[in-house]
Parts: structure tokens; C-alpha cells; sequence
């Protein structure tokens, strides 16, 4: 390779270093505020502010749906299936895909009890994809 | 070594690389179009719908081979940007000029069918998370790439110019496929992976890997096709391009 070539060579490989350091040291420094959500730890933990509109997310654990008996109030338990869980509220229409053991992102805020009430809740889909019949079959956690 | 040498040399003349590549264009489109009928046929029609999510999950038949090669042509450019910065090989540039708006047009569907996924199993068409927003800046990237060439006019500043801008922008490659490891996104995390059993169920798998396939084929056939008219372009006053223009006239 000539001079001049690898000259270039150098070049380039110190613009790709160098621009992914910055990325890097960026995106590591705003992790916080990458993250789209609080998961249930940092709801329990405090880490998540109080009175603020943020976002949460976590599974909706089995069992703990509950319809209020006239209009459309709900409520359910948010967990992170290792013991951190927090209470959520809503008044409104459920997406589709809503459903016990369906992990799911609230929008809206905590109150100083630490119960989440929700102005917005969307169903977070996870990786797997399986057809009807091949229910409680396989890999199903 | 002489041999490999050679081809690569060859590769870089503008003249045997038209010459050479127009049997590779059919080839290319009649293999990805197959493959994309098949494929879509499967997965549209044969392949059973999803438990929870019916239908709508057909969309990733589009939306995972399109978003796919959207990184995969941005990742393409920016190698062929550092060909060009360190060898100053013409094509390489030829190569960028013709792939950025294939690949701002793959962004814009995985976007696009994205959208149109999350409406129904999300419950909202966008959220500003890690992946959604990295692909966005794809899709710029990609119109930077158009644009920065168009607003220079001399053409080897615009080439160099170019080829720094897509080598910069590979450091959003990895950022879009670990945005939903390292970050908590709506989005959901990858269901194939090289480490990993794929979490698709076998008969919704095949169809995705046929049309993938078939996408990777159909757009080399797209890019080279957009090179051979680039190529042209710019050798439009050689005698070589006279003698087949005029041939074309007759």
C-alpha cells in the first residue's frame, strides 16, 4: 500500500474511531433519558418522579385485572416477575392485544401512594410468534 | 493473485463493469421478483395468523426483509465510502450515488409499515423510543447522502464529501440493532438472532426467510441496474458510451 494510502487508511479508521467514541460517551451519558420507560424496579425504587407525566412499563400480572362494576375504569398490577410491582389505573379503551401476562407501556402519573394513573396504555408485543393451535406448547414463560 | 488483482482492477473500470453487468441485472430481478412472490404468497396467505395478534402480524413480512436492507445498503455505502477515501476507486462512489435512494425508499416503508403494525398492536402508530428514532435518522442519513452530492458541484469534492458523510453515519448501524438491548423501547427486541433459536414458530419463519432473501436479491438487481445508468452518466462523453447510445438510436 503506498504512503498516501495508508495515510487515507489512517484517516478514516481515526474518524470512525473517533465519532463512535462520541456517540458512545453520549449515548452512555443520557442513558437515563434514552430509556422510553420506568421498569417496575425503578417505579418501586423511586427513581421514577412523582406527579410527573412519565412513562412505565412492566407485565400485567395474572390475575390482577379488575373492571370497576359501571364505565370504563380498570385497574392492574404492574411486575417485573421479580417482585417489584406497582398499582395501575385507567379509565378507557384497552388496545387489542391487552391482556394478563402481556407486558405493557402506561403513559400518565404516580401518585405519592405509588400507584400509576394512566391517561394512555399500549401493548407491548414481545419477539415471539406462534400460530392458535400451538398455545401452552413450547417456550411459553 | 495476478487473477484476483485483475478482476479487481476490471471491476473499477466503469466500461467492463457495463459491459459485464447487464445479464446480472435480469438474473438478479427474475430471482428476487420469484422469490418475493413466493415468499409474500406464503407468508400472506399459507402461513397461519399469529395467537394474539391475528392477522396484523403479516405486516413483518414487509416490514423485517425491508428494514433489514435499509442497514444493510447504508452498511454497503459506508464500506464503499472507505474504498473511495482510502483508494479513490470510482465506482465505489458510482455504487453510493446509486444506493442512497434505494435505501431512503427501504427506510421509508419499514417506517411506513411499522406505522401501520403499531396502530393496531401497540395502540399507536409512533413512539419516540431508541429503534423508532434510530431509523429516523437512517432515513436522513440516507437524504443527507442525496442531497450533500447534489449541493456540490464538482464531482469528486461531492464523491469524497459523500463517502465521509456515510462512513460517520455507520455509527448509527449498531446504535439501531442494540437500541432495544441496551435501552427499554415499545419496540420488541430481535426474534432472529445468530446466538440465539428463533422465537417465530417455524411455519411463519420460512415465509419471512424466502421474502428476505428475495429482497436482498431484487435490490442488488435495483442497485446495479441504478449504477449501469450512473455509469453512463458520467461517461457519457467517452467513445465507448457514443458507440452504444448510438447502436440504442438505430
Amino acid at each position: 500500500m503506498s504512503p498516501l494510502r495508508k495515510q487515507r487508511l489512517a484517516a478514516v479508521l481515526f474518524i470512525l474511531f473517533g465519532s463512535g467514541l462520541t456517540i458512545g460517551v453520549v449515548l452512555f451519558a443520557l442513558q437515563e433519558n434514552v430509556d422510553l420507560f420506568y421498569e417496575p424496579q425503578k417505579v418501586v425504587g423511586g427513581d421514577a418522579p412523582i406527579a410527573k407525566r412519565i412513562r412505565a412499563g412492566g407485565m400485567v400480572e395474572k390475575d390482577s385485572l379488575v373492571y370497576e362494576p359501571e364505565g370504563l375504569g380498570v385497574s392492574f398490577v404492574l411486575s417485573d416477575l421479580r417482585g417489584s410491582r406497582f398499582e395501575v389505573r385507567y379509565k378507557g379503551l384497552l388496545p387489542g392485544l391487552f391482556r394478563e401476562g402481556q407486558g405493557v407501556l402506561v403513559v400518565g402519573q404516580l401518585d405519592t401512594s405509588r400507584v400509576f394513573y394512566a391517561k394512555e396504555v399500549l401493548a407491548k408485543h414481545d419477539e415471539n410468534y406462534m400460530p392458535p393451535e400451538l398455545v401452552g406448547m413450547g417456550s411459553e414463560s | 493473485m495476478g487473477s484476483i488483482k485483475d478482476a479487481f482492477h476490471r471491476m473499477g473500470s466503469p466500461r467492463f463493469f457495463y459491459l459485464g453487468s447487464s445479464l446480472w441485472v435480469r438474473g438478479l430481478y427474475v430471482g428476487g421478483i420469484v422469490s418475493l412472490v413466493i415468499g409474500s404468497f406464503w407468508g400472506l396467505v399459507l402461513a397461519p395468523p399469529d395467537k394474539y395478534q391475528g392477522d396484523s402480524f403479516r405486516i413483518m413480512y414487509m416490514h423485517v426483509p425491508s428494514a433489514h436492507l435499509a442497514e444493510m445498503v447504508y452498511f454497503a455505502c459506508a464500506v464503499a465510502g472507505f474504498v473511495y477515501v482510502v483508494w479513490r476507486m470510482k465506482m465505489a462512489d458510482v455504487f453510493i450515488a446509486a444506493a442512497a435512494p434505494v435505501g431512503a425508499i427501504l427506510t421509508s416503508l419499514s417506517l411506513v409499515s411499522g406505522i401501520l403494525w403499531g396502530m393496531p398492536t401497540w395502540g399507536t402508530g409512533w413512539v419516540w423510543d431508541m429503534r423508532t428514532t434510530s431509523v429516523l435518522v437512517l432515513l436522513f442519513l440516507f437524504f443527507g447522502l442525496i442531497a450533500l452530492r447534489q449541493a456540490i458541484p464538482r464531482l469528486d469534492r461531492a464523491a469524497y464529501s459523500v463517502a465521509i458523510l456515510a462512513l460517520v453515519g455507520v455509527v448509527n448501524i449498531p446504535i439501531i440493532k442494540y437500541s432495544v438491548v441496551w435501552f427499554t423501547t415499545l419496540h420488541q427486541p430481535a426474534s432472529i438472532t445468530f446466538v440465539n433459536e428463533p422465537t417465530i414458530e417455524t411455519s411463519m419463519l420460512w415465509p419471512l426467510l424466502v421474502n428476505s432473501i428475495g429482497l436482498y436479491i431484487f435490490v442488488a438487481g435495483v442497485i446495479l441496474a441504478a449504477m449501469r445508468v450512473e455509469v453512463l452518466k458520467r461517461e457519457q462523453a467517452t467513445e465507448w458510451v457514443r458507440t452504444i447510445t448510438r447502436s440504442m438510436q438505430r
